[in-house]
């Protein structure tokens, strides 16, 4: 049967359709007509996210599919969606006086930025494996565009090879794991192969496993798992601090949408298995990046290395599976206010030109800048977990989910790692209001699209911190829709 | 499958191999034998194929190969479409017209921003 429009659905696809169609915009705009300030890019990006916003959170969830098929509008599609496209909001706002200051204000900067959401748009919604690679590789390739985004900058231009190299390497792994699931169910569309999988059984079949391992093991990559993390510290601190505040947060976003879409709609019946191994690396990815953080002296990479452990905090709630994935969305969603938030403060206050941050530049600034150095210590407890934070909430539904699947361990090695990850955290805020500046820092003035970004991201985290009950609630409805 | 069924596979096999043959012996036989060191090289008009391999080439090259690879996928795409073109019908069109689109998107940005300029 020959395809038609109707089967095509293009009206549930109006998010990445205007997300990318804003991207493509810009584009042209810029190369046929444009001279002098970029800043009507930055608002055309924040009118495509709006619309994308507006028809997702009005449109709602039902199990119907979009694109032949490829897409699915379901409720754990749609909620990821909302996650990222706020995300990327954010990302644009606090963009857009960083990139002037550092005198690289151009276009192709918010077409990438919304090409990579487009990308992160489609993995979560994604009803079939090359669906979700076709999303991995929009995603992967526009960051690491905009890794290199400052060219002049040789810790920019190292950062973006690195991430292209390996990112390329766990492209071919995560290609291979779909070709060998393909083997084994003999369809790339989810749901299909889940049945498949269900009946066949899931006891020795090298094709399944190999398929799962690899499949994990690009995932991982992404994600900044360890053992698959090496890239991520250098990675995080060259690239423009802008584009690591977006990267920490989109990346993750949609790489656990499809990861947790994997779990409960293919690998369900897999489950004993796939849950030990990513136990195993959840318990790994925690420790390694917090005992790492440990030994930084400097902000951007530390809170490089506090996003690992923070994605090793998430993967307890993914191991959990159906349990655990509305604690993983409204995790990731206080996360991207916090995390955002973080990079926003670090962005605001590194000295021109450059994008370490070193503890000694934070001293005195409690009290010489105190709005800002209020919203970072604010965002700092909510990593660490701090009760009337999204992040205490958030991380007791992140453990909770595991101890009610029976990962009772597991979810004590995260409390302990949570503990360790304090030292860290709260040494910044000690710094920041407790010692003397030795040599005061010359502060740039802050711009109003930055303050109204970082305003938001503290509402955010304050709001979800002391009534998380909507929230919960929507997280909760959003994952019961899933199309299974 | 049973072996009968790769015979135009063999077929194909020989007449690539006897066409080449064919080409080699009838230039060596017909051609003008007038060598000079630049014609004896092993790419003529390309880089010199031996000594240190991390040489610096223009970053130009770099672009148009992209370009290359991009608009030549392109191309690829247009052949099943046109094969099936009638049977596919409307619906097909607009396909292919969204997707030009979308490559003329980037085409006019590439020509705009002189990634097509030599100089």
């Amino acid at each position: 049967m020959l395809p038609t429009l109707s089967v095509l659905n293009l009206n549930g696809a109006v998010p990445q359709i205007a997300v990318a169609g804003a991207g493509m915009l810009i584009m042209l705009i810029d190369a046929l007509f444009h001279r002098g300030s970029r800043r009507w890019a930055a608002y055309l990006a924040l009118l495509g996210l709006a619309v994308a916003l507006a028809r997702v959170v009005e449109s709602g969830a039902s199990a119907e599919t979009i694109l032949d098929g490829a897409l699915a509008r379901d409720g754990l599609g749609m909620a990821f969606a909302l996650v990222l496209i706020v995300a990327a909001a954010l990302s644009v706002l606090v963009a857009m006086d960083y990139l002037r200051r550092e005198e690289h204000e151009r276009a192709e900067y918010y077409a990438l930025i919304l090409f990579a959401t487009a990308g992160g748009l489609a993995m979560a919604m994604a009803n079939d494996l090359v669906a979700v690679f076709i999303g991995l590789e929009t995603l992967s390739i526009s960051l690491y565009v905009l890794s290199a985004f400052f060219t002049g900058d040789a810790a920019s231009r190292e950062a973006a090879l690195k991430y292209l190299l390996l990112g390329a390497f766990a492209s071919a792994f995560f290609l291979y794991g779909i070709a060998l699931l393909y083997g084994a169910s003999g369809t790339t569309r989810l749901v299909e192969m889940g049945t498949a999988i269900r009946l066949a059984g899931t006891q020795a079949d090298p094709l399944l496993w190999g398929g799962v391992a690899l499949i994990i093991v690009g995932v991982g990559f992404k994600l900044a798992l360890v053992p698959f993390h090496s890239w991520a510290p250098d990675v995080y601190q060259g690239a423009p601090t802008s584009v690591t505040a977006f990267m920490s947060v989109a990346s993750k976003v949609a790489a656990f949408a499809a990861l947790v879409r994997l779990l409960v709609v293919v690998l369900a019946p897999a489950a004993p298995l796939t849950s030990a191994l990513l136990a195993l690396l959840a318990v790994l990815t925690m420790t390694v990046g917090n005992i790492l953080a440990l030994a930084q002296d400097e902000v951007k990479r530390l809170l490089a290395y506090s996003s690992i452990a923070q994605a090793g905090y998430i993967l307890v709630a993914a191991v959990a599976g159906e349990v655990g994935a509305a604690a993983v969305l409204f995790y990731l969603l206080g996360y991207a206010f916090t995390n955002l938030g973080a990079f926003a403060v670090v962005l605001a206050w590194s000295r021109r030109g450059e994008g370490r941050l070193p503890f000694s530049d934070l001293a005195g600034l409690g009290f010489r800048r105190p709005w800002t150095a209020a919203a970072l210590s604010l965002f700092l407890l909510s990593l660490t977990g701090m009760p009337l934070t999204v992040g205490f909430v958030g991380k007791l539904y992140l453990f909770g989910a595991a101890v009610q699947a029976g990962w009772t361990w597991l979810a004590i090695v995260a409390v302990l790692n949570s503990v360790v990850s304090a030292f860290y955290y709260l040494r910044l805020v000690v710094i920041m209001y407790m010692r003397e500046a030795e040599m005061p820092l010359a502060l740039q003035r802050a711009g109003l699209a930055l303050g109204v970004a970082l305003a938001v991201c503290a509402a955010g985290v304050i709001l979800l911190g002391l009534v998380p009950g909507v929230a919960l609630d929507w997280a909760r409805q959003a994952v019961a829709v899933v199309l299974s | 499958m049973v072996p009968a069924d790769f015979l135009p596979i063999l077929v194909l096999i020989i007449v690539a191999v006897g066409m080449s043959a064919i080409a080699i012996a009838l230039s060596a036989l017909l051609g003008p034998h007038k060598s000079t060191p630049t014609k004896l090289m092993p790419y003529e008009s390309g880089m010199v194929p031996v000594g240190d391999a991390r040489l610096r080439f223009s970053i130009r090259f770099f672009v148009v190969a992209i370009l290359f690879i991009l608009f030549d996928v392109e191309a690829i795409f247009f052949y099943p479409w046109a094969v099936y073109f009638r049977r596919l019908g409307l619906f097909a069109l607009i396909q292919i017209v969204v997707f030009v689109g979308i490559l003329f998107v980037g085409y006019f940005y590439a020509w705009r921003k002189g990634a097509l300029e030599w100089e």
